[in-house]
């Protein structure tokens, strides 16, 4: 098992495919790609445009109004989470090492059921911008919106930095692109979709993007396809030649350590779960019934991703593999073997042009961005909501506050975040960030996903449970993440870690779920009994949607 | 939400029917992915050998090609299985429960 993880996460796309770490080389600059990408751009700042005209009030900016469509957001929730580093770092891990790829894919995928049947729609029902309503709904609100506050804001940041560096490393490779000019170029213009289009337009970006790439990665499958008259059995007999080996058709030399594997498990389907960027798209509906569809449909683009990636791997294993075209001739006379330009996370990009042209290379490229922005702006919305929404208009000001000032608010923490988000970016330039994205899908899974889900589920939760064991679970997932060997070994250099695993999911959320309960049923104060008592209440509208504002222009 | 209105849903028998109804399915759905999933990746931690046994005789397909994909598949129609439940009989509960919430 140890080298299933190292296979999972490994040097390249460590908690993987999601954070594109690998070496890379600038590209000469691409002009197709670049005129694609251009156009992309001139339709999102359109869109960004005709969106600002439409956000007049914060529930506009926050939930662009609470009318979109259940496919419409199942569509922009596949949008979201499908990123640039997913779509390249999957097919690469498919490309190098087989069917390692697919179970790592796998894992991303089945969080989504567990949304749905346990807090898509009891989220809408109870919510109206972020999470933090949900959590906060019958304890004390400062308190507890301050903790999801903080814990939606630490899982933004870390996911951003993430986002930004490989953001940074993927356009120098595809465009030709300064790494600095590249960390701008993606701020700037999440900074403007969002404080000028707000959610509205965050959702068309993630629209446009998931279509965009969806087409792209199919196109690319079927090509790989034809080739083979569409006879998987002939597309993997020729990739095993190809490969010299048969291993790359079965999980790779893993052994036992089922710890790591459940803790693995954990932390991606409960931290799915738990990310305020995704759980904030629930909003967005008008009611229960759009919320579930919305998850019905996620899963099944998302799904369906996953199965071209797997195809589109083993096509770059096919096409891009011992493919003069693609050699890295001076580092093939070094070491040998047949690496590819630009490293194996260009194996999707380098297809693309194998079966496409440098016209449909040029496609992919700007496919690759505009996933970027996607992503990224979805991250920042969440982050600023947190700040205004939750900090600023329920904590500072105690709700006393217009929606006119909170929405400034947003605004300006967007800014912030995007500068500071460019700043990280550039930062941690050539830093291991590999265990960013675990990091921040543990801290969800630990401390937002605990938190929300007893909210919504337990009459019997209180303030200081949710208080105590949610911080129980944050820290923990923090510090064991630390002393693990991701940042102990990794990233500090020391020979050995503290603790011995990669995922400290299963311990940390175990502590925040042991932590919440005994704090809870322990509380006899007069306030947690109060808190017990509004169960009911909240329980009723939980299910039912009676009292939840929704309003919705049809 | 008034308290006459709470012990007036609370009691209703089509509010007691959706809440353990659901609750159930919504329950059983998340075992089975459970399930599913952490088999899954169970093998793979105690027998990866298993999911590399040629799907038959001489092919290279191995049996782990179409476990995996199946996961995948299953993830999206248990979505579907809930989602079809839940937008006939359970929006049905719910709009007589407002119904009567309503009217009263």
């Amino acid at each position: 098992m140890k080298t299933l993880l190292l296979v999972l996460l490994t040097s390249f796309a460590a908690f993987a495919g999601e954070a594109l770490t690998g070496e890379v080389e600038k590209q000469a600059l691409n002009m197709s790609a670049i005129i694609m990408f251009l156009i992309f751009v001139g339709a999102t700042l359109g869109i960004t445009y005709w969106a600002a005209k439409r956000t007049k009030t914060a529930k506009d900016f926050y939930t662009a109004g609470g009318g979109i469509t259940g496919l419409q957001n199942g569509m922009a929730i596949a949008g979201d989470y499908m990123s640039a580093a997913s779509f390249l770092g999957i097919s690469a891990l498919v490309y190098a090492k087989g069917y390692d790829g697919l179970i790592y894919s796998i894992g991303f995928l089945v969080g989504w059921p567990i949304i749905l049947f346990m807090v898509a729609e009891q989220l809408r029902n109870l919510g109206k911008y972020t999470f933090a309503d949900v959590a906060s709904y019958r304890l004390r609100q400062t308190p507890i919106r301050t903790l999801a506050a903080f814990g939606s804001i630490v899982t933004v940041i870390l996911y951003l930095i993430a986002q930004m560096v490989g953001a940074g490393k993927l356009i120098q490779l595809l465009f030709g692109l300064e790494y600095e000019v590249a960390v701008i170029l993606v701020g700037v213009l999440m900074i403007l979709y969002v404080t000028f289009g707000g959610m509205l337009a965050t959702t068309w970006v993630q629209i446009i993007k998931a279509f965009l790439l969806l087409s792209g990665a199919t196109f690319m499958a079927v090509a790989v396809m034809a080739h083979y008259n569409f006879n998987f059995e002939s597309l993997f007999a020729k990739a095993v030649e190809l490969k010299g080996t048969i291993d790359i058709m079965a999980p790779g030399g893993l052994v036992s350590d089922p710890i790591s594997a459940i803790s693995l498990g954990i932390a991606l389907m409960f931290g799915t779960a738990g990310l305020p960027h995704i759980l904030m798209r629930f909003f967005t509906v008008s009611d229960a019934k759009e919320a579930r569809k919305s998850v019905f449909y996620a899963t099944g683009f998302i799904g369906y991703f996953y199965i071209l990636t797997f195809i589109i791997g083993f096509g770059a294993t096919v096409m891009v593999f011992q493919n003069p075209e693609y050699l890295d001739a001076a580092k093939h006379a070094i070491n040998g073997g047949y690496p590819i330009l630009g490293g194996d996370n260009m194996a999707a990009i380098h297809l693309s042009h194998a079966v496409g042209g440098d016209f449909f290379l040029g496609f992919i490229s700007a496919v690759a961005f505009a996933t970027i922005l996607a992503v990224v702006s979805g991250l920042t919305l969440a982050g600023a909501s947190a700040i205004s929404h939750d900090l600023y208009a329920s904590v500072l000001r105690a709700g006393r506050v217009d929606g006119m000032m909170e929405m400034k608010v947003s605004k300006i923490s967007t800014v912030v975040l995007g500068l500071v988000s460019i700043y990280l970016g550039i930062a941690f330039e050539g830093q291991n960030i590999a265990f960013m994205v675990g990091l921040a899908f543990a801290i969800a899974a630990s401390a937002n996903f605990p938190i929300l889900f007893l909210s919504m589920f337990w009459s019997k939760l209180t303030t200081r449970g949710a208080l105590v064991g949610g911080s129980f679970g944050l820290l923990t997932a923090a510090v064991l993440v630390v002393l693990g060997p991701t940042v102990w070994v990794d990233v500090l250099k020391n020979s050995e870690a503290i603790f011995p695993y990669k995922y400290p999911a299963l311990f940390s959320v175990g502590a925040a779920f042991i932590g919440i309960w005994f704090f809870s049923i322990t509380d006899n104060s007069e306030s947690a009994a109060k808190e017990r008592e509004a169960f009911e209440a909240q329980n009723i509208r939980s299910q039912t949607g009676i009292g939840a504002d929704g309003a919705v222009e049809h | 939400m008034k308290q006459e209105m709470v012990d007036m849903i609370k009691n209703d028998p089509d509010y007691i029917k959706l809440v353990a109804e659901r609750s159930k399915f919504a329950w059983t759905l998340t075992i089975v992915m459970l399930i599913i999933y952490f088999g899954f990746v169970l093998v793979i931690a105690f027998d990866p050998k298993l999911l590399g046994t040629p799907l038959s005789a001489g092919s290279v397909t191995t049996v782990g090609i179409p476990v995996g994909i199946g996961v995948i598949i299953s993830a999206f129609v248990l979505t579907g299985i809930y989602v079809r439940r839940a937008n006939s009989e359970f929006d049905e509960l719910t709009a007589r429960i407002k119904a009567k919430a309503k009217g009263e």
